[in-house]
């Protein structure tokens, strides 16, 4: 080993102000705030954030120009009734939004934040400065959680609105027959979101693990997507029968046992059941591989 | 599965029941099944006498199951089949109950498959008849379990057709020990005739199955007896006496005295008081060919001979819906566990179940059915609740030809009675045939279970008025669902009605739950689709006869929630134990455990000790090797050395990126690893600036430092802006910056709170010569205030002017380290110059001149390695070898030490 002994004897006595090392009273690193802050002003949150507010105005021009819906089978019976009240709409827009669209989000807001961080090389300076790993995730988990629940809250929220003011406000009819009183209507659409953000906890989950692992934001979030259609797709497949209760997708639209008379809890509790514990696993492997990564971006 | 009008009229009576037990399906050999245990299939056609005491027989075809050692006794089981079908229907059950150890026969009743023989209806001598024949055949078996020589241990199971032959051959034959009817009636002229009035669509459907060939239609593998020349369109293989009795009804639309006699005798009400065997009744919910009624009276009847009884009430039936048929499969067969098996252990269930819905899943699109129990089975008019109707009397007509009629059910058209437990009402009534009567909305929520009562009066320009009574459950608001429980209707003949009749109205019986809110209305019509009624133009009159509608209920009956299955609750359990495996195991050693501070090391701002990093998945080609080095306070340390040499690895790893495989960085004492707070202490610019595009570089460097959880005023950000000098330009937004104007601010950000030891990888880049002197003028102020800089470059010529001290890296190895002028002394070099470049001659000999280690041409001159020569011994030595020299000086240039010093290995 070499040693640099030539040192200067005149130091200076600024240098001293610290002897002890590294006891600077450092609050929370990384705090939720300054995260949200720095994800907040970007153009994609903005973006996304218009695009939650538009889609249920846009819907309702739908309605407007091509008149009230007609009938369908199933699922879309729920169509058939969309225009009858404000709880209406917004339980229509939910159904509308709640396969794929509101899933975009999700997978954006997740997927994206670490990686884009690395890809921008100020990942490095962030565990520098220092934010201990963990933390940095625990943070960027957080800030992406609540901004993917405001989008998600945001849909039913605006088209609520805007139905209430467009076919006014009253009962949720029931596309069997039958109606929901307001008050229990609204519990019902809240009870349906709960369900919802529970339920894209596993694409959350998958975004944010890509995250961990690509500096490619695009890579992240197209994965999580693309686990949304591949889902889709087996879910579709009827010969694969019990199997596909497992998949994580499939039973994304359980929440639509909430309208009717009796609600029905069964599908909702497998679809949370199956998303947790995805999530749980793949959440468990972000923090694991971040942790142990060497961060060469 | 139901069966649909809409579709071929096969296996009609057995109907959805039926199409339960083909699961499974069966083979045509010897051993059949694959499941755990092999089953014996025997197919035998018995020859039995025509009827009791007669010589003349008639052919049974019959399959026989059984499973395991045929030395074992074992009690045996009759399976028999429903309307239209055939003993084919039953071979999935019959296996599944071998395999659980009894000794199973199906067979084809007369008139149905491969048997010969009329349909007579289960008449007590012929069908039932036959099953004491088959009783006797069974008797003989060897593995058949004996309660008397001669009286096998048997029981009897079977759906709607099948059913009712279980109960009349429990009735009739004394050797049955069990029984577990399905879907069945227990008085078919009651079932076919309601209160006299004609159930036309229904029996239509049942005759017209018995008189067409199903077994051409139904079976393609048998070759037993076909329609004999006696038969005709019209009568099928109906006996003839049956054939004439419904041609006569449906002509006239009424029944007459002899039919109901006729059917009656052939019911097993006829047998009830012999029937004392534990029974099972499972009866359709949705079921208005063979009501819940029928099942009542059954119960009754059986109970009062002192036999246990249990009724369930299944969500389907004949009108269709779920069957339920797994579920009943077990039932029946736990049932014959512990009547048969005498088996007390076995759980024959709840004395009185309902299924009842528990809404639409909607994933799956299937109704979900909850189970609802009683330790007692309450009969129909239990626990009555009193509910108050109002309505003034109401004139209405019945329309010539009894059309346009009102729809309740539609026999077969699928599970859509079933709807109506989820607020769906599919029924129509015309304007001026009916005469309704209404509650209050009711104040509480109430559970319809049984037959609600209802005494009217009626009055008519006729003798004989036919009404249908049915009790909505109304919606509140206009337009409300109007719904009709199961689809059902009662129908009521009332004689003399010209003179005004007090009735007593037994409203079907269902299980309903009427919401708060809603209300009850009695509807009295006087058509319906699927009943006859009078053709004669006729005006009825209706009035209620006391106020009140009495609603059953069944108070104790408990619902038990659907049962989620067992991985709901487990697959989170797993997750998180595998969750919080992946994240208890798998940290690295190096990084975890937390190496005390050095209390000499305080004052020492970077000490590395054996520094090694392999590259990723090579276990011998390293990046960094064995580095060590110490760096003291107030120092400008240069890091040189070509790409490759390891420098940036080695910063990444003081900055805690990436891990070391060996080795310690200390920091003041403290040991470096991710997030540890000595890094606080550490600014760092290395590999180029990272900020966030969007924002401007102002709000880039104060939301760096909040980052960093510190208080805003140790920031010292207006020295830091002054040091990146962007101006105005600080409030753009960074994507519009220059490649100098990030680098600024990058090394701007690594100042922010003056940290005690500065890292700065190339910071010269891509500034312009007068930032390059200004840069360098920061750097040696910085550390003349006593802070530590640690500058990593490729300007050579910078470093020399900038450090004090320098380390070279070559080959991920330490190469040198010392003061600058150390280092830059450190070999007696000579740069001569000459003339004229030498050629190889001179330079020979020069280099094999005595103490010259080597000569080399270089650009400027000549470069002279000297090892123990003097400088003038050089001159002296040069001038003898006629090699002109112009000049003479020593090598001072770091550029040159430092390829001295890392040799040619680096080009």
């Amino acid at each position: 080993m070499s040693t640099l002994t030539d040192t200067p004897s005149d130091l200076p006595a600024e240098t001293a102000h610290d002897p002890a090392g590294s006891r600077r009273a450092a609050r929370r690193t990384l705090p939720l705030r300054v995260e949200a802050v720095r994800q907040l002003r970007r153009r994609r949150t903005a973006a996304m954030g218009a695009l939650v507010v538009l889609l249920p105005l846009i819907i309702l021009i739908a309605f407007q120009v091509g008149g009230s819906p007609g009938g369908g089978r199933n699922q879309d019976a729920l169509l058939t009734v969309a225009t009858a009240s404000g709880p209406n709409f917004a339980a229509t827009c939910l159904f509308l939004s709640s396969g794929f669209f509101l899933v975009v989000p999700v997978a954006l807001f997740f997927g994206d934040t670490v990686a884009s961080e690395a890809g921008w090389s100020s990942l490095r300076y962030l565990l520098a400065a220092p934010v201990p790993r963990t933390r940095l995730l625990v943070s960027k988990l957080t800030v992406a959680l609540g901004f993917s629940t405001v989008a998600t809250v945001l849909v039913p929220l605006v088209a609520l609105a805007a139905g209430t003011a467009a076919y006014g406000w009253g009962p949720l009819q029931l596309p069997t027959g039958g109606a929901l009183p307001t008050g229990t209507a609204v519990v019902r659409l809240l009870t349906a979101l709960g369900f919802i953000l529970l339920s894209q906890l596993v694409t959350a989950a998958l975004a944010f693990w890509l995250s961990t692992v690509t500096d490619a934001p695009l890579g992240a979030v197209g994965g999580a997507l693309g686990l949304t259609i591949l889902g889709n797709i087996l879910g579709a497949i009827t010969a694969l029968g019990g199997v596909r209760d497992f998949l994580p997708t499939y039973w994304a639209y359980s929440w639509v046992d909430l309208l009717q008379t009796d609600p029905q809890w069964n599908g909702m509790a497998k679809g949370v059941s199956v998303s947790v514990s995805y999530a749980l696993v793949l959440f468990a492997l972000a923090f694991r591989h971040f942790r142990a990564k060497d961060v060469v971006s | 599965m139901g069966f649909s009008l809409l579709r071929p009229r096969r296996a009609l009576f057995a109907g959805a029941a039926a199409a339960a037990l083909l699961v499974g399906g069966g083979t045509w050999t010897a051993v059949a099944g694959h499941g755990p245990a092999s089953v014996q299939r025997t197919d035998q056609v018995l020859a039995l006498p025509e009827a009791p005491g007669s010589a003349a027989t008639v052919k049974i075809d019959t399959s026989y199951f059984t499973s395991g050692s045929s030395d074992v006794r074992r009690p045996a089981v009759l399976l028999a089949h429903g309307f239209g079908g055939s003993k084919n229907d039953l071979t999935g059950e019959a296996q599944t109950l071998a395999r659980e150890g009894y000794a199973v026969m199906t067979w084809s009743a007369r008139g149905f498959g491969a048997s010969g023989g009329d349909i007579g209806l289960n008449d007590p001598k012929a069908e039932v008849a036959d099953v004491s024949g088959l009783i006797d055949w069974l008797a003989e078996r060897p593995e058949v379990q004996l309660d008397a020589p001669g009286d096998p241990r048997v029981g009897v199971a079977g759906a709607s057709y099948g059913g009712a032959v279980a109960l009349l051959a429990a009735g009739y034959d004394k050797r049955v020990d069990a029984i577990a009817p399905e879907i069945t009636y227990w008085n078919l002229s009651d079932a076919l005739f309601p209160d006299g009035v004609f159930k036309k669509l229904w029996a239509g459907i049942f005759f017209t199955t018995g008189s067409t060939d199903q077994s051409a239609a139904s079976s393609t593998s048998q070759s037993g007896p076909r329609i004999t020349a006696t038969d005709d369109a019209t009568c099928g293989r109906f006996a003839p006496d049956l054939c004439a009795m419904y041609q006569r009804v449906a002509v006239s639309g009424k029944p007459d005295a002899a039919a109901e006699q006729l059917l009656a005798q052939r019911s097993p009400s006829a047998a009830a008081t012999r029937i004392k065997v534990p029974t099972l009744l499972v009866q359709g919910q949705t079921d208005s060919l063979f009501p819940l009624d029928q099942a009542d009276r059954a119960a009754a009847a059986i109970r009062a001979n002192g036999a246990p009884v249990a009724v369930d009430w299944i969500a389907g039936g004949h009108d269709g819906g779920d069957m339920e048929s797994s579920r009943i499969e077990q039932r029946t067969s736990a049932w014959f566990d512990r009547y048969l098996k005498r088996d007390t252990a076995a759980d024959t269930g709840p004395a009185f179940r309902v299924s009842r819905s528990g809404g639409v899943d909607s994933t799956s699109g299937t109704v979900t059915l909850q189970g609802a129990s009683a330790d007692a089975y309450p009969g129909l008019e239990d626990s009555p609740e009193a509910v108050s109707l109002s309505g003034p009397p109401q004139t209405f007509a019945n329309p010539p030809g009894g059309a346009p009629p009102a729809v309740s059910v539609v026999p077969g058209i699928g599970g859509l009675g079933q709807l109506s437990s989820l607020g769906v009402g599919l029924s129509v009534d015309f304007p001026g045939q009916s005469a309704e009567f209404s509650s209050q909305p009711l104040t509480r929520s109430l559970r319809i279970t049984g037959s609600p009562t209802v005494r009217i009066h009626v009055r008519a320009d006729s003798d004989d008025a036919v009404l249908f009574a049915k009790l909505y459950d109304v919606a509140p608001g206009t337009g409300g669902a109007r719904v009709l429980p199961s689809q059902l209707v009662t129908p009521l003949r009332v004689t003399g009605a010209r003179a005004g009749a007090d009735v007593l109205v037994r409203l079907p019986a269902v299980d309903h739950q009427v919401a708060a809110g809603h209300r009850l209305e009695l509807v009295l019509s006087s058509t319906d689709l699927a009943y006859a009624s009078p053709a004669a133009p006729a005006s009825y009159t209706v009035s209620l006869a006391g106020n009140d509608l009495s609603v059953p209920t069944d108070p104790v009956l408990s619902t038990a929630a659907a049962p989620l299955p067992w991985w709901v609750w487990a697959l989170p359990l797993l997750a998180l134990a595998i969750a919080a495996a992946l994240l208890l195991t798998g940290r690295r050693r190096h990084w975890s455990g937390r190496p005390a501070a050095d209390p000499e090391l305080v004052l020492v701002p970077l000490r590395i000790q054996g520094l090694t990093k392999r590259y990723a998945g090579s276990a011998d080609r390293y990046a960094v090797r064995d580095l060590s080095f110490q760096v003291e306070p107030g120092q400008v340390l240069g890091l040189l050395g070509p790409n490759g040499a390891g420098k940036t690895t080695t910063l990444r790893m003081l900055m805690g990126l990436i891990r070391p495989d060996e080795g310690e960085i200390r920091v003041f004492g403290q040991s470096v690893r991710p997030g540890a707070p000595v890094l606080s202490r550490v600014g760092a610019f290395v590999e180029g600036p990272g900020f966030l595009p969007h924002l401007s570089g102002l709000s880039n460097l104060e939301l760096y430092w909040r980052a960093t959880g510190r208080p805003d005023e140790e920031a010292r950000l207006d020295e830091a802006l002054a040091i990146a000098g962007l101006g105005d330009a600080v409030e753009r937004a960074v994507r519009t910056y220059s490649q100098g104007m990030r680098q600024r601010l990058a090394i701007a950000q690594a100042m922010l709170g003056l940290p005690d030891l500065l890292i700065l990888d190339e910071p010269l880049n891509g500034l312009d010569p007068p930032q390059i002197r200004e840069m360098r003028e920061v750097i040696t102020g910085y550390a003349a205030g006593g802070r530590t800089v640690i500058v990593s470059s490729h300007l050579l010529a910078e470093v020399e002017q900038t450090c004090t001290h320098l380390v070279v890296m070559d080959h991920g190895q330490l190469a040198q380290a010392g003061p600058v002028a150390d280092i830059v002394g450190s070999e007696d070099a000579v740069l001569v110059g000459t003339v004229l470049p030498l050629d190889a001659d001179q330079l020979g000999k020069v280099a094999a001149l005595p103490g010259v280690a080597s000569a080399e041409q270089v650009a400027d001159g000549l470069l002279v390695r000297l090892a123990g020569a003097s400088a003038a011994d050089l001159t002296a030595d040069l001038v003898r070898l006629e090699i002109p020299v112009q000049s003479l000086g020593p090598h001072r240039r770091l550029e040159d030490a430092f390829l001295t010093l890392i040799g040619g290995a680096a080009r």
